[in-house]
C-alpha cells in the first residue's frame, strides 16, 4: 500500500485556488523532489501534507500506519532562532514532543534516540553547544537531526539548503540521502536546487499552480517541461 | 543589615508587598523569557496600560480594583494575541493602538470623578501601600500556578517559543499554550501594577531574560537564571528603597538595570579574555 496517496486535491486561500489537481502516489523509500517557481504552491503542498491546511477537495490519505503527527519537519529558518538561547541537545529533544502524548517529560528512551541521531549526523560533538553559535550548515544538521526524532517513516523538508554555501549544501544533500537509503525513510524535500535534486531524487513532482508533472527523475530529464522551465540550460 | 530586614518585616504593609512582590517577579521572570524571545515584549507594555484604565474605572465606581481588572486584562491580552495573528493592523501598531486607547479612556474618567490627584500618580508609578490582604491570597495562589504550569509544561512551552510551526506540525495546539501564556501574563501584569506602577510593570518581563541571556545559552539555564536574578533584584530594591526612600517600583528598576549592566559587562569580559587566550 501506498505511504501517501494524493488524489485530485485542489488548495485555496480566500476563495481563489492556489493548487489545483493535485494526484500522486508514494511508498516507502521514495524520495520526492517538488519544484517550482516562488507562489507556486509548493508550501501549501506541504501544509496540507502536515495538515496545517485543509484541502479544499480531494483526498489524501496514509498508508502503512502513517499518522498526520508522525512526520518528521525541516520548517524553514525562522527569525526567532538567530538569537534563541538553547543547547543543541535541547532543540534535538524537542522532536520528541509527539511522543509525549500526556506526560509532561521525557524519558531516558527519548534520550537515548536523542543521542542516536546525533551521532548519526556526526554532531554529538555539538551537544552542549548553543545553538545560535554554530554555522549555518551544523544549524542545518541539528534541526535535521530534530525532525528525525518525531519520525520512523516519513521526513518533509522546506528547503533546507537556503543560506547555506556549495559545500555545506553538498554535504546536507549527502546527509539526506544517506538517511532515505540506510533508514528506508520517504522523503519529501522543496527545493530550488535543481542540480542536488535531480542527482539524489527518485522523483519529481513540478508545481505550477497545479501539477503539471510527476514521475522518475529519468523520465523528468528528458521531458519537454524540463526544458521549458530551465529554457535548455543543463 | 540583617537588623534593617527584620525591621522591615515588623511592618505589615511590608510584608505584604514582599510576598506579593516576589510572587509578581517570579512569575513575570518565567513567563518572561517565552514573551521576550517571541518577541512579544511589547505586549506586557500594552497590557499594564489596559490595566491603569480598567483600574481608573474600577475606582471610579468603587468596586474593587481586581474584579474589573482582571478580567478586562485577560480579555485585551487574548484580544491581542489571537486578533493579531489575522487581523489587517499588525502586532506591533495595534498593541500601541489597544495601549494608548485605554490610558486615554483612563485618564478621562480619572478627571471626570476624582480628578488628577495621588491616587493617579500611585497607578502611574506604583505605591507600596497599595497591597491588601486579598492581593497577597491572590499572589500566592496565582505563582503556585504559573510555577506548577511552567514545570508540568517546561517541553511544551520551551518547543512552542523555539519553533512554533514545528511544534504545530507534529500535532500540537499551539493556540492553546499561547493563549494560556498570555492570560497568565495579564494576571501578573494587574497584580504587579499597583505595586510596581503602570508605567513600570513590563520592566519585571523583559529584564531578567534579558540579564541572564547575556551571559547564558541554554533555555533551562536561562529560564532558572532569570528568576533567581527577578527575586534578587526585587529584595534589594525594596530594602533600598525602604532605607533611602525612594520609590519602590523604580528602585527596583534601577537594581534590575543595574544587574543588566553588570552582566553585559562579564559578557563582554568574557569575550574578550577567550579571545586573548
Amino acid at each position: 500500500m501506498a505511504l501517501i496517496s494524493v488524489k485530485d486535491v485542489s488548495f485555496e486561500y480566500d476563495g481563489n485556488i492556489v493548487l489545483n489537481e493535485l494526484n500522486f502516489r508514494l511508498f516507502k523509500g521514495d524520495y520526492l523532489c517538488v519544484i517550482g517557481e516562488n507562489g507556486s504552491g509548493k508550501t501549501t503542498l506541504i501544509k496540507g501534507l502536515l495538515k496545517l491546511k485543509q484541502q479544499y477537495k480531494g483526498d489524501i490519505v496514509f498508508g502503512d500506519d502513517l499518522k498526520s503527527d508522525e512526520i518528521g519537519y525541516l520548517p524553514q529558518k525562522t527569525f526567532v532562532q538567530k538569537d534563541f538561547p538553547a543547547s543543541v541537545f535541547e532543540v534535538v529533544l524537542s522532536g520528541r514532543l509527539n511522543n509525549l502524548k500526556l506526560k509532561p517529560f521525557y524519558t531516558k528512551k527519548d534520550k537515548i534516540i536523542v543521542e542516536e541521531n546525533l551521532n548519526l549526523f556526526g554532531i554529538s560533538n555539538l551537544k552542549n553547544k548553543s545553538y545560535r553559535e554554530l554555522s549555518g550548515g551544523e544549524q542545518q544538521r541539528v534541526l535535521l537531526s530534530r525532525a528525525l526524532c518525531s519520525t520512523k517513516k516519513l521526513l518533509l523538508l522546506d528547503e533546507p539548503a537556503t543560506g547555506l554555501d556549495p559545500l555545506a549544501t553538498a554535504d546536507l544533500y549527502k546527509i539526506i540521502k544517506k538517511i532515505n537509503k540506510e533508514k528506508g525513510i520517504t522523503i519529501i524535500i522543496v527545493s530550488h536546487d535543481i542540480q542536488n535534486s535531480l542527482k539524489y531524487a527518485s522523483h519529481i513532482l513540478h508545481l505550477e499552480n497545479k501539477q503539471i508533472f510527476f514521475g522518475v527523475v529519468k523520465d523528468y530529464v528528458v521531458s519537454d517541461i524540463k526544458h521549458r522551465f530551465f529554457k535548455g540550460d543543463s | 543589615m540583617f537588623e534593617t530586614i527584620i525591621e522591615m518585616f515588623s511592618y505589615t504593609f511590608l510584608v505584604r508587598a514582599i510576598v506579593v512582590g516576589l510572587a509578581v517577579s517570579l512569575c513575570a521572570s518565567l513567563l518572561g523569557v517565552s514573551l521576550v524571545l517571541k518577541r512579544y515584549s511589547m505586549i506586557g507594555d500594552g497590557l499594564s496600560h489596559v490595566g491603569f484604565g480598567s483600574l481608573a474605572i474600577a475606582t471610579a465606581l468603587n468596586i474593587a480594583p481586581l474584579t474589573i481588572s482582571i478580567p478586562v486584562v485577560v480579555l485585551a491580552a487574548f484580544f491581542l494575541l489571537r486578533i493579531s495573528e489575522n487581523s489587517k493592523i499588525k502586532g506591533d501598531a495595534l498593541v500601541a493602538l489597544i495601549s494608548t486607547s485605554s490610558m486615554a479612556l483612563g485618564v478621562i474618567v480619572i478627571s471626570i470623578t476624582t480628578g488628577m490627584n495621588t491616587d493617579v500618580c500611585n497607578y502611574m508609578f506604583g505605591s507600596i501601600l497599595a497591597m491588601n490582604r486579598t492581593d497577597v491570597y491572590i499572589s500566592i495562589f496565582l505563582s503556585s500556578i504559573v510555577l506548577i504550569f511552567y514545570i508540568l509544561f517546561y517541553n511544551r512551552i520551551f518547543a512552542v517559543t523555539f519553533d512554533e510551526n514545528f511544534a504545530r506540525a507534529i500535532g500540537m495546539n499551539t493556540n492553546i499554550y499561547n493563549t494560556l501564556i498570555a492570560i497568565l501574563t495579564a494576571i501578573t501584569i494587574v497584580l504587579g501594577m499597583r505595586m510596581m506602577g503602570a508605567l513600570l510593570i513590563s520592566s519585571l518581563i523583559i529584564f531578567p531574560s534579558l540579564t541572564s541571556m547575556r551571559l547564558y545559552k541554554k533555555f533551562k539555564t536561562v529560564v532558572i537564571c532569570s528568576a533567581i536574578i527577578s527575586v534578587v533584584c526585587f529584595f534589594i530594591g525594596i530594602v533600598f528603597s525602604y532605607l533611602h526612600a525612594t520609590p519602590t517600583g523604580a528602585s527596583i528598576v534601577a537594581i534590575n538595570i543595574l544587574m543588566f549592566l553588570l552582566f553585559s559587562m562579564i559578557s563582554v569580559i568574557k569575550k574578550y579574555y577567550r579571545i586573548c587566550k
